[in-house]
């Protein structure tokens, strides 16, 4: 019918907000705050039906510009902010919360704190049941200010300390910290979510503390319950804290295993396969060796000197006992048809060489063992370590020579 | 005024009226008996309600407001328009005589004024509701909610919504249903047969007025001239006097959210004139803008085409027989005859002619560009001189005026986007979310400002003046981006001692018309079945008039049909190319 081209409100605002958008994308401010302007006077039209209404729109979208806009100044901001609370009920604490993440971002850490206790002790009925979750993060971020309260007191004690001086003032501050940063912090990690730095400063605390029971617990809840959503760094402080704590080999593996499995290119890879290869058991040795290969198989680790040194040792290793050597056959196997475009090009033979000495001989040795001396990485790399006469190159060169048959067998 | 006699004492014609509403003679002030049957423009309070109701006793309420009837609202509303329009340039007499007395008609036909009793009912007191028992006891009083759904206006059914639960939930105290007296009663009798007055209407009004003065101003024009800003339409309630209170239902009759388009008005145009038993009116002829030759000879201007072709459209519309008087004088209640869309059928003739010289069916109108362009190549300038202008390529004009006409629909675009809708005066449904209304109002006002400032140096600017051409081409820019001057030689040929086209073909745009009685259609436009530079074509003059490219898809159909009547009798198959 011909009232589908009719321009009435609602389409007109439909083009403005589009026009909004794309400013946005483009990053084109002054743009967007001219058609913003037009679009305000949606807040004089009834919307309830609507998912998303032109309040929160105006909310989210006039954040970005004053945000970005190079006019713009922190006043004129928080006085939009605090118009923007006014708007609706429903979302008061979220526009809190933004509020307060922007004055973080700006270093107002102190008006930050302000905006967080005011938004706790903001009560409305109904609401105030239903927003729980929302009061919850406040009170969670109000803890966590409270934290670097604490760890501000807890420095200036400690240097106090070494100067001898003991300050009682001090102390009682920042137990008081202490106190008002666990309550809240304790709480919001009850409920299944990610809250990987509310979980770091509370088991600093406890750990400063002499909590370590609880410390563990915590850290293993965050880890292992499945309630939780699937998070690797849950794994990664659990295993950083059984390290202070001097917990056995056997505890450390098993928290960097699960790691291992979700994350096979995390950096504690490199320590996972120390142990292992020092491990007596010969399956975590071979674990080891799985680990090693894994992380070599993401591109952020093709220059990691380190991680190729813990791989050149262990298949030196059991090339030298040649025991096992089934083990390499197996890793290399799903491998050998693009680790040598990957790892081993005559490019990356070049590379390496100019750039990092290092990293090119532990790489040779890999490649000498895996694809055989005559392969061009270990032929080119060896061949210029030897020119510059450098020993371990020469020794390098001996090694694969005699060990060449290997890597028949592997490659097999 | 009106009043023409002469004084029975003085002999002087110099009436007024006394507070009686009986002439006087101001010269020598002689009271007649002759009543005051004729109430002028101008709003008057009280007085209006002696004459039409003697049922309302009821006194203006305590806020200093007064009763006022929506047909009082509408008055102003043309008062103002027409007022707009006289400041555009248009004669006064349409304002005083003719706007008037065409009003004056509609007022008294729908019963509203000028009679004896309005509508044989009682204005029932739906205005102010003091005690709740009337407003639940009566089992006759339609629901709030059924009242607004009736109102034409588009509104948030939401709003209506709260609008009617706020009102039942207030029903203890004070409801309001309308600021007006009648409002609610306005929206609720079936107002078919009556003509019920709208927004959309004010406009049809002022059109009618203006085709009968015959004013060089198309309807298209006029439109453009309201979504322009030029003549009062969007809010112009908020120029009603401060004493007329609006609230509730009357937001439904004035506030309208959305622009009028041409068809609802032209439709409603006819529809009134034939309400009013107009008479035939004045003759449309030649000499007159709405003429198809006029009108095709400034398009074509605005079109940048060349002024030959302004032949051929004469000779279109002379042998189909759209350029006689009777076909274009409008004659109320003629069912048999065409509504004539003049604007439409002119932009129709014009795109009919590009279609006899051109084919435009993406091929043939390139190559006849190609070939123009070859001799302009040749040709000296002292030759072109000599056989005026150079020859008009098809293919430098499209890069032109799309070029343009791509900006300029950027612009429309964007301005569409930009649009304000609300107005200082806010509107409120009740005293009781007044406030609401207000502090609401209060926040835009603050954003509006605060991001104003950081839209830079583009303020909004004053409105552009009103001016007939959108589109304008000099022929003293050397770049040659205007093709008036251009000549139509190389699409011509000389046949028999007449000049006749080139092409030899020309496609139908459709074979079998449809009935516009039931489909409200000649034809169906889709794009995708016709050619690029067809819809390339209708689209240009759909941008210049704001219309739908269907509606000139339509008089397109329709002038082929006249034009190649006895080939098509001939029943010929579906979509073959014709040979002229």
């Amino acid at each position: 019918s011909s009232n589908e081209y009719k321009l009435n409100f609602k389409k007109s605002k439909e083009a403005c907000l589009s026009y909004i958008q794309d400013a946005l994308l483009q990053k084109q401010w002054k743009r967007a705050a001219e058609f913003l302007t037009c679009y305000v006077e949606s807040l004089e039209k009834d919307y309830s039906r609507e998912h998303i209404g032109p309040s929160e729109m105006i909310w989210r979208i006039g954040t970005e510009i004053l945000w970005h806009h190079s006019q713009s100044r922190m006043k004129e901001f928080n006085c939009f902010m605090e118009q923007m609370k006014t708007l609706g009920v429903k979302r008061y604490l979220k526009v809190c919360l933004e509020h307060v993440f922007h004055l973080l971002c700006n270093g107002q850490i102190d008006e930050a704190y302000q905006n967080l206790s005011l938004a706790e002790s903001w009560r409305f009925g109904e609401q105030t049941a239903i927003q729980d979750k929302e009061i919850k993060l406040i009170q969670a971020y109000r803890g966590l200010l409270d934290y670097c309260s604490w760890s501000k007191q807890k420095k200036i004690l400690l240097e106090h300390g070494e100067d001898g001086f003991a300050d009682l003032a001090v102390e009682q501050e920042m137990h008081g910290y202490f106190r008002k940063a666990a309550v809240n912090l304790k709480e919001i990690i009850k409920i299944p979510g990610v809250w990987d730095v509310f979980v770091k400063c509370y088991v600093d605390l406890l750990e400063f503390y002499g909590e370590h029971n609880e410390a563990r617990q915590v850290l293993n809840e965050y880890a292992y319950n499945s309630k939780f959503p699937a998070n690797p760094n849950a794994h990664v402080y659990l295993y950083q804290f059984l390290k202070r704590q001097g917990e056995s080999k056997k505890s450390l593996i098993s928290a960097l295993k699960i790691l291992h499995d979700v994350v096979p290119s995390h950096e504690l890879m490199i320590d996972f396969n120390t142990m292992l290869q020092k491990s007596k058991k010969r399956k975590k040795r071979q674990l080891g060796l799985e680990v090693i290969f894994a992380a070599l198989d993401y591109a952020g680790w093709k220059e990691n000197a380190k991680a190729w040194s813990c791989l050149a040792r262990q298949v030196k290793q059991i090339v030298i006992s040649e025991k096992h050597l089934d083990w390499i056959k197996q890793e290399w196997n799903s491998r050998k048809d693009w680790w040598p475009d990957f790892h081993f090009s005559r490019y990356l033979a070049k590379r390496n060489w100019q750039e990092n000495k290092s990293l090119s001989y532990e790489k040779a040795l890999v490649a000498g063992i895996l694809l055989g001396k005559d392969c061009k990485y270990f032929k080119y790399v060896s061949h210029q370590g030897c020119k510059a006469r450098v020993k371990r190159f020469r020794m390098l060169k001996k090694f694969v020579t005699r060990h060449n048959p290997v890597y028949l067998r592997i490659s097999g | 005024r009106d009043f023409n006699e002469r004084c029975a004492q003085c002999s002087e014609v110099n009436w007024g009226l006394t507070d009686g509403g009986r002439f006087y003679c101001r010269s020598c002030h002689n009271v007649t008996e002759r009543t005051r049957e004729v109430v002028n423009t101008d709003f008057i309070t009280n007085s209006r309600v002696q004459t039409i109701s003697k049922g309302l006793k009821k006194q203006g309420k305590n806020d200093g407001g007064c009763e006022w009837y929506i047909c009082e609202g509408f008055q102003l509303v043309l008062k103002k328009q027409v007022e707009a329009l006289e400041a555009l340039g248009v004669c006064p007499q349409m304002k005083d005589e003719i706007l008037c007395n065409f009003w004056r008609c509609y007022l008294q036909k729908s019963k509203q004024a000028y009679c004896k009793r309005p509508a044989g009912e009682t204005v029932k007191a739906l205005s102010v509701c003091e005690s709740s028992t009337d407003v639940d006891s009566d089992p006759e009083r339609p629901s709030l909610l059924h009242l607004l759904s009736l109102s034409e206006s588009e509104g948030d059914l939401q709003t209506d919504c709260s609008f009617a639960s706020s009102v039942s939930k207030a029903s203890e105290s004070t409801s309001v249903y309308s600021g007006s007296v009648d409002g609610s009663l306005y929206l609720m009798k079936n107002q078919k047969e009556k003509l019920r007055m709208t927004m959309p209407m004010t406009l049809s009004f002022c059109y009618l007025a203006l085709l009968w003065v015959r004013e060089p101003i198309t309807l298209s024009e006029l439109l453009r001239f309201v979504v322009e800003g030029h003549i009062p339409y969007m809010n112009v309630f908020q120029h009603f006097p401060e004493k007329m209170k609006l609230c509730g239902l009357d937001h439904k009759i004035f506030c309208v959210e959305s622009w009028p388009l041409y068809e609802e008005v032209f439709n409603k145009m006819h529809e009134l004139a034939a309400f009013l038993d107009l008479p035939r009116f004045p003759d449309i002829t030649e000499s007159c803008f709405l003429h198809p030759d006029m009108l095709c000879m400034k398009y074509l201007m605005e079109a940048n085409l060349p002024d030959e072709l302004h032949n051929w459209t004469c000779r279109v519309v002379k042998k189909i027989g759209i350029g006689e008087v009777d076909f274009l004088t409008l004659m109320p209640g003629n069912k048999s005859t065409r509504k004539v869309k003049y604007d439409v059928l002119a932009a129709a003739v014009i795109v009919v002619v590009l279609k006899l010289l051109f084919l435009l069916d993406d091929h043939y109108e390139w190559l006849l560009s190609e070939f123009a362009e070859e001799r302009n190549k040749n040709n000296t300038e002292v030759c072109m001189f000599y056989s005026g202008g150079p020859y008009f390529e098809f293919k430098k004009w499209y890069e032109v005026v799309k070029h343009s006409l791509d900006v300029e629909q950027k612009k429309l675009d964007e301005e569409k986007a930009k649009y304000l809708w609300r107005c200082e005066k806010p509107l409120f449904y009740s005293v009781k979310n007044k406030s609401k209304v207000l502090k609401r109002r209060q926040m835009v006002v603050n954003l509006q400002n605060q991001f104003g400032k950081l839209s830079g140096s583009v303020q909004r600017a004053e409105k552009p003046n009103p001016s007939s051409f959108q589109l304008s081409w000099s022929e003293e820019n050397t770049d040659g981006s205007c093709f008036h001057g251009h000549s139509l030689k190389g699409v011509l040929q000389e046949k028999c001692g007449l000049l006749t086209t080139m092409n030899p073909d020309y496609w139908l745009c459709t074979v079998k018309l449809c009935n516009e009685k039931l489909c409200g259609h000649l034809a169906h436009y889709r794009e995708v079945e016709f050619p690029q530079s067809y819809h390339f074509v209708l689209g240009l003059f759909s941008f210049l008039l704001r219309i739908q490219p269907s509606y000139i898809h339509d008089e397109v159909c329709m002038i082929e049909h006249r034009l190649f009547n006895k080939k098509l009798c001939k029943k010929l198959k579906y979509n073959t190319v014709l040979r002229k």
